[in-house]
C-alpha cells in the first residue's frame, strides 16, 4: 500500500505550477483578456492551481500558430511522425507515476487506476498510431492500359478537439495520436473541469513535438470552446460529451461544411445470463467483478454499465452475491493505491448524480445498498464522494434511460433471451454493452443482437488500442482507438494519370 | 394550470443576469455523457430547434420581458414526461457551452413525479 502525497505538499512526487497559461506556438501564451479560473482538485475540494480563462481572441492565436506549423508537419514522413509519437510514449513511460498521480488529484479518480489504466493505455495508444501510420498505404487502381487511379491519404490540416474531463489525459490522447499521427495540426480544448493536468503532461513532451502542431487553450465551453467549434478555420471537430453540445457542435459544422466525430454517451447494459451461475468458480467470481464495473472511475465512464439485466431463474442469487461484492470496495483517499472508489470530478457532478438518486427513489425503485452522498471524514470531507448505489427497478425508470456519471446501477431482470435483447436495445444510446454467459453460442447472437458499438462478451471496461470504439443511435459518430480512425483525420487524395499520349478522340 | 418546468428564485436570478449581460435565452436539455442530462442555456436560437424537439415550456421570468424557451429531444421528453422538472442553480464548473459556466455555477434539474390530476391537465 501507497499513499501518494498530495501534489504541492511535502514528498509529492509530482507538483503543479501555480498558473497555466495558454500552450500556444510552442511557448505559454498569456490570455489576451487576463483573466484565469480557479482549478479545484476534486480530491479536498480545495483550488490547487488558477488556469487561463481564454476567449475568442486566444483561440485565434492557437489556430494562427497551428496554421503556420500545419503544412511542414503534414509533409513529414510517417517514419518521422511516428518517431514523434513512439518519444511521447517512452517520455511518458519514464514519467508514468508522476502523470497517474497529476491526474489522480485533479480529476478525484483513484490512483490505482491511472497507474494501472489512464496512463498505460494511454502510451500504448501512441504506439498503436505510431505503427498504423508507418503501416498505412495508399492504392494504385490499374483502370486500363494508360490509366491508373492513385489514391493518397492526405491530413485534413488544422483540427479542433474538444476534450472530457472523466479521463483528462487518456481522453485527449485518444484524440492527439490519430490526429497528429495523420499529419495535423492540433488545437485541443480541455475540460473546465480538468484544465490543468494536460499542461503537465505538455511539460514533459513540449521538446519532442515541433512548435504549434499541438496547441492547447484553455477555458469555459461558451468563451473558448464555442469560438473553436464554430470557427471556419478548422477542417474537423472532435468532440467527447452530451447530446446538446453534440447537436450545436453538428450544426456549427454544418455552417462551415466540415466533418466532425462525437462521442455522446451512453447507458450500458450489462446482461448475464442464466448460466453463469451454474458453478461457483473463477469465471462466476469474473462476472460479479463485471456486475461491480458500474464503480469504475465513479462511474464517469460513457460505457458505465450503469444497467445490469439479470436472467429471473438466477435474480436473487447473483443479485445478492453482486451487492456483497458491491459494499466490499473501498472507497476513500484517491491518492491511496488502496482505493478502489475516489471522488467524484466536481461539485455539479456530486450534485447531478444525488438529484438522480432522488427521482430514481420517487420513481419506486429500491436502493439495495448505498443511495447517498460519503463524508469520508478530514480533510477529503469537502470532496466529492457518493457511495456505490444499486437500485432495483424497471427498465421504463429515468434511473434507466438517463447516463447519471455515477457509482449508480440500476437491476432489473429479464425472462429469457428474446426479453434480455428487448430491454437491452430499450434506449435512446448505443456505446458499450456486456454480455455474461458459458454459451459461445448465446454469447455471439446476444452480441451480435444488440445495437452497441462495443459489446464486451465475458469481460468489460477494456480500452485497448486496436479496439474500435464508438456509438450506434444518439451515442455519436465515427470510432477511435482503432486505425480507422486515421480515415477521420485524413482527406483521400486521387490522382486519376493518363500515361497514353493520344487524344482521347471528343474534341 | 400545472406545468411542465418550473425555475428555482436563485435560478430565475441567474437567468436575470445572463439575460441582462447577453441577450434572450433558452434553454435546450441534454442527455448522454460528462455533463449529460444538464439542461444548457443558449442565446434564444443559438441551437437549431427542429421537428425532433419539443418545447415544454416558455418560462415566464420576472424582470424578462420575452418568455425564455425550455426544449427537449422528442425522444429523450418520450422518456421524461410522467416527471415535473425544476432549474436549480449549483455552484460548479462548466457544462458544454452553456451561458451560466463563467459565473462559477451550474444549472442543474429537479425533478418530481406529476400527479394524476397534473398529467390529465397536460395531456
Amino acid at each position: 500500500m501507497t499513499v501518494y502525497s498530495a501534489p504541492g505538499t511535502d514528498g509529492a512526487i509530482v507538483n503543479y505550477e501555480s498558473r497555466y497559461d495558454h500552450f500556444i506556438g510552442g511557448e505559454y501564451v498569456p490570455p489576451a483578456k487576463g483573466q484565469y479560473f480557479a482549478n479545484p482538485s476534486p480530491v479536498t475540494g480545495q483550488d490547487f492551481c488558477e488556469v487561463a480563462r481564454g476567449t475568442a481572441e486566444d483561440v485565434e492565436k492557437a489556430l494562427d500558430a497551428a496554421h503556420g506549423a500545419a503544412d511542414a508537419w503534414g509533409r513529414t514522413s510517417a517514419a518521422e511522425r511516428a518517431n514523434i509519437l513512439n518519444k511521447i510514449a517512452d517520455r511518458m513511460e519514464q514519467n508514468l507515476e508522476k502523470l497517474a498521480v497529476a491526474e489522480c488529484w485533479e480529476n478525484g479518480k483513484a490512483v490505482r487506476e491511472t497507474l494501472a489504466a489512464d496512463i498505460p493505455l494511454a502510451i500504448d495508444h501512441f504506439r498503436y498510431f505510431a505503427g498504423a501510420i508507418r503501416a498505412q498505404e495508399g492504392s494504385a487502381g490499374e483502370l486500363d492500359d494508360d490509366t491508373v487511379a492513385y489514391h493518397f491519404h492526405e491530413p485534413l490540416g488544422v483540427v479542433a478537439q474538444i476534450i472530457p474531463w472523466n479521463f483528462p489525459i487518456l481522453m485527449a490522447v485518444w484524440k492527439l495520436a490519430p490526429a497528429l499521427a495523420a499529419g495535423n495540426a492540433v488545437v485541443l480544448k480541455p475540460a473546465e473541469q480538468t484544465p490543468a493536468s494536460i499542461h503537465y503532461w505538455m511539460s514533459l513532451v513540449a521538446d519532442l513535438i515541433p512548435p504549434g502542431v499541438v496547441n492547447i487553450v484553455n477555458g469555459f465551453g461558451v468563451e473558448a470552446g464555442k469560438p473553436l467549434a464554430s470557427s471556419n478555420r478548422v477542417a474537423k471537430v472532435a468532440f467527447t460529451g452530451e447530446t446538446t453540445t453534440g447537436r450545436l457542435i453538428m450544426q456549427y459544422a454544418s455552417e462551415n461544411l466540415i466533418p466532425v466525430t462525437l462521442e455522446l454517451g451512453g447507458k450500458s447494459p450489462n446482461i448475464f445470463f442464466e448460466d453463469v451461475s451454474r458453478l461457483d468458480d473463477d469465471f462466476y467470481d469474473k462476472s460479479l467483478e463485471g456486475f461491480s464495473m458500474f464503480a469504475l472511475n465513479q462511474g464517469e465512464v460513457c460505457t458505465c454499465p450503469s444497467r445490469a439485466l439479470i436472467q429471473q431463474s438466477i435474480y436473487s442469487d447473483f443479485l445478492a452475491a453482486g451487492v456483497k461484492r458491491v459494499e466490499n470496495l473501498k472507497q476513500g483517499n484517491p491518492l491511496d493505491t488502496d482505493t478502489q472508489v475516489g471522488a467524484q470530478a466536481s461539485n455539479d457532478q456530486l450534485e447531478k448524480i444525488l438529484s438522480y438518486l432522488d427521482i430514481g427513489r420517487q420513481e419506486g425503485a429500491k436502493v439495495l445498498t448505498g443511495g447517498a452522498r460519503a463524508d469520508l471524514g478530514g480533510n477529503l470531507s469537502g470532496g466529492y464522494y457518493v457511495q456505490p448505489t444499486i437500485f432495483e427497478g424497471s427498465n421504463s425508470m429515468r434511473i434507466f434511460q438517463e447516463e447519471i456519471f455515477g457509482p449508480v446501477v440500476s437491476v432489473t431482470s429479464f425472462a429469457d433471451y428474446a426479453d434480455a435483447i428487448k430491454i437491452a436495445n430499450d434506449t435512446l444510446y448505443g456505446l458499450g454493452a456486456g454480455v455474461w454467459t458459458r454459451d459461445i453460442n448465446t454469447a455471439y447472437r446476444a452480441g451480435r443482437a444488440i445495437k452497441a458499438g462495443r459489446v464486451w462478451t465475458n469481460s468489460y471496461h477494456l480500452y485497448p488500442a486496436h479496439a474500435a470504439f464508438g456509438g450506434y443511435k444518439q451515442s455519436g459518430i465515427g470510432r477511435e482507438n482503432h486505425k480507422m480512425m486515421l480515415d477521420h483525420y485524413q482527406q483521400t487524395k486521387n490522382l486519376l494519370v493518363s500515361y497514353s499520349p493520344k487524344a482521347m478522340g471528343f474534341f | 394550470m400545472a406545468t411542465r418546468v418550473e425555475v428555482t428564485p436563485a435560478a430565475a436570478d441567474m437567468m436575470r443576469q445572463l439575460r441582462g449581460q447577453h441577450g434572450p435565452l433558452m434553454f435546450h436539455q441534454s442527455g448522454g455523457c460528462c455533463d449529460g442530462s444538464s439542461p444548457m442555456c443558449y442565446l434564444e436560437g443559438e441551437f437549431r430547434t427542429g421537428q425532433s424537439d419539443v418545447l415544454l415550456e416558455s418560462l415566464k421570468i420576472d424582470g424578462v420581458d420575452e418568455p425564455i424557451t425550455f426544449w427537449m429531444s422528442a425522444s429523450q421528453f418520450e422518456l421524461w414526461k410522467h416527471t415535473h422538472l425544476t432549474v436549480d442553480v449549483v455552484p460548479g464548473r462548466g457544462s458544454g457551452f452553456s451561458l451560466e459556466a463563467p459565473e462559477g455555477v451550474r444549472f442543474l434539474i429537479r425533478s418530481r413525479l406529476l400527479t394524476e390530476q397534473e398529467l390529465a391537465e397536460l395531456s
